[in-house]
């Protein structure tokens, strides 16, 4: 059997799965993951999930049944060992093989750990899979104390999970301020308030000296400046690793991910790569960009599955990313990269407003607290390369979707 | 099979979805050109109303994570998240009408709709 074979059942590899068939893609098609649960949404874990509003069942994203109609096989359980792009083989760990025609690589990304003394105690904990989700939910039910390293989008929602249940819980962040690589200041400092007032202690420019123990335990955390924090659950949000070596190791090229083009192919022609194990030109970063999120996982996922069907869609997507932190819903479009001017829009005291960012005169990126309505034309605006002036910006009773307008008018 | 009125035809403009609350099933419709199409309000993803989305074409985008979802056949564009319920729609005499085909509890379900926009 060979056909199409798919590394990594989440968002990027089903999407490129699905998209193949749906646009005629004839072949077998076998999507390969060393999980073992069915396709799930990973955003919950660190919200509904700990706060027991989910359970595993919910969070499936498609049953057998629907991927059966589809006639795309789902082999979980198995992880890939290597892959022989000559023979069009794939090693798995069992010693079976599986052949393929067309490749793709999506195989996701892994929590970066922590390289601090007392880092392998037990009660030191990462989240990326429901494996790990179900181990930190027991964890949390029995702890108290909770310290929280990184200050980056899990480590918050954990943050806000934990304080809901009624736990301590201190955030720890080496950088002078919340998620700075993601958000504009004004959004750091909003959240910073929104934490502070929920209970959540929150630690800038500290770092972690060492991470001590007690039998074998974690009993406390300590910073640079002596300060030692009593905890008895630690949870690490520092950040994630392409996991590329499977395609390094079989030859391709792989910095920062697996290098691939706006169809998401390799230097290979019939072995493409999608979602956090990726890094792609991006005109919107103005660079090379490895992106870790749904919404890029599904579209280059899919501007994948479509090129394998011989449909050339490139993935040309505006990011997109969303958080949710105590009744805060945040939302990103765009890169912002170095922002020169920022806009306010709306009202930060009502807690509903925009921060519109631009390099130079262009609106490169729009963070968003409880505001979707802005982020939907934001992401229209900056696809089109429309940029609303800061005036039209600030004026709320503007209509900045008669930007869009006038613009197909013009067209 | 009960036709249920929900709004005057000529409150629906283009691009600009109108969601209402029928016992407890919500109902988003949207004009496209001189048609008009309804669906379930609620993303079958995770809860948000589409109502409140942005519409272009044919499409309704999901306000909180970019779900997208034809209005004429409830089909998700990326099937990745389950489809959601479309309902037949009539226009009689300038109103609009939807059917609910969801079982008794829909069938008795209070006979206006409530409006969830201003």
């Amino acid at each position: 059997m060979s056909g199409l074979v798919v590394i990594g059942a989440s968002y990027a590899g089903i999407q490129a799965a699905l998209a193949a068939r749906d646009a005629g893609y004839a072949e077998p098609v076998t999507v390969v993951a060393d999980e073992t649960s069915l396709p799930y949404q990973r955003p919950p874990l660190s919200k509904e999930f700990l706060l027991d509003q989910a359970s595993a069942e919910n969070l499936v994203l498609r049953d057998e049944a629907f991927f059966a109609s589809k006639r795309i096989e789902l082999l979980l359980g198995h992880r890939v060992v290597a892959i022989d792009r000559h023979a069009g083989r794939l090693a798995l760990a069992d010693g079976s093989v599986l052949d393929f025609d067309r490749l793709v690589i999506a195989t996701g990304s892994r929590a970066r750990r922590i390289c601090v003394s007392g880092a392998e105690l037990d009660g030191v904990c990462y989240l990326r899979s429901i494996a790990d989700a179900v181990e930190l939910k027991a964890r949390l039910g029995r702890a108290n104390e909770i310290v929280i390293i990184g200050g980056g989008f899990i480590g918050l929602e954990v943050a806000s999970s934990a304080v809901k249940l009624g736990k301590q819980v201190t955030v720890i962040e080496a950088a002078p301020r919340l998620l700075e690589r993601a958000v504009s200041p004004g959004i750091s400092r909003f959240l910073l308030d929104v934490h502070a007032r929920a209970g959540v202690t929150v630690r800038l420019g500290a770092a972690i000296s060492a991470i001590i123990g007690d039998r074998g335990r974690v009993a406390a955390v300590e910073l640079n400046s002596g300060i030692r924090l009593d905890a008895d659950l630690v949870v690490v949000g520092i950040g994630g690793i392409a996991n590329d070596e499977l395609a390094s190791a079989a030859g391709l090229t792989c910095t920062n991910g697996i290098v691939v083009d706006e169809h998401g192919r390799t230097a290979r022609a019939d072995i493409y790569a999608a979602g956090d194990c990726a890094n792609h030109y991006s005109r919107f970063a103005e660079g090379w960009i490895r992106l870790e999120s749904v919404q890029h996982a599904e579209d280059q996922g899919r501007a994948a599955g479509l090129a394998i069907a011989d449909r050339h869609e490139p993935y040309d997507s505006v990011r997109r990313f969303w958080s949710d932190q105590h009744d805060v819903k945040l939302q990103i479009v765009g890169h912002a990269g170095r922002r020169g001017r920022t806009v306010i829009r709306g009202s930060i005291e009502a807690g509903r407003f925009s921060v519109f960012s631009y390099r130079q005169e262009r609106l490169v990126a729009v963070d968003s607290i409880n505001n979707s309505a802005d982020q939907m034309v934001s992401r229209r605006l900056i696809a089109a390369g429309i940029s609303p002036t800061p005036g039209q910006v600030e004026d709320s009773s503007f209509d900045l979707r008669s930007l869009l307008k006038s613009a197909k008018a013009v067209a | 099979m009960t036709w249920k009125h929900l709004c005057a035809a000529a409150k629906l403009e283009e691009g600009e979805p109108l969601g209402f609350k029928l016992g407890e099933q919500r109902v988003a419709l949207y004009k496209v050109g001189d048609e008009v199409f309804a669906t379930d309000d609620v993303c079958s993803h995770a809860f948000a109303l589409l109502s409140s989305g942005f519409l272009e074409g044919h499409v309704i985008e999901c306000p909180l994570h970019g779900a997208m979802f034809d209005v004429r056949s409830g089909k998700c564009r990326s099937s990745t998240y389950k489809d959601i319920t479309t309902f037949p729609v009539e226009i009689r005499d300038g109103e609009v009408y939807v059917r609910l085909d969801g079982g008794p509890a829909l069938e008795a379900a209070g006979g206006s709709a409530v409006d969830l926009k201003p």
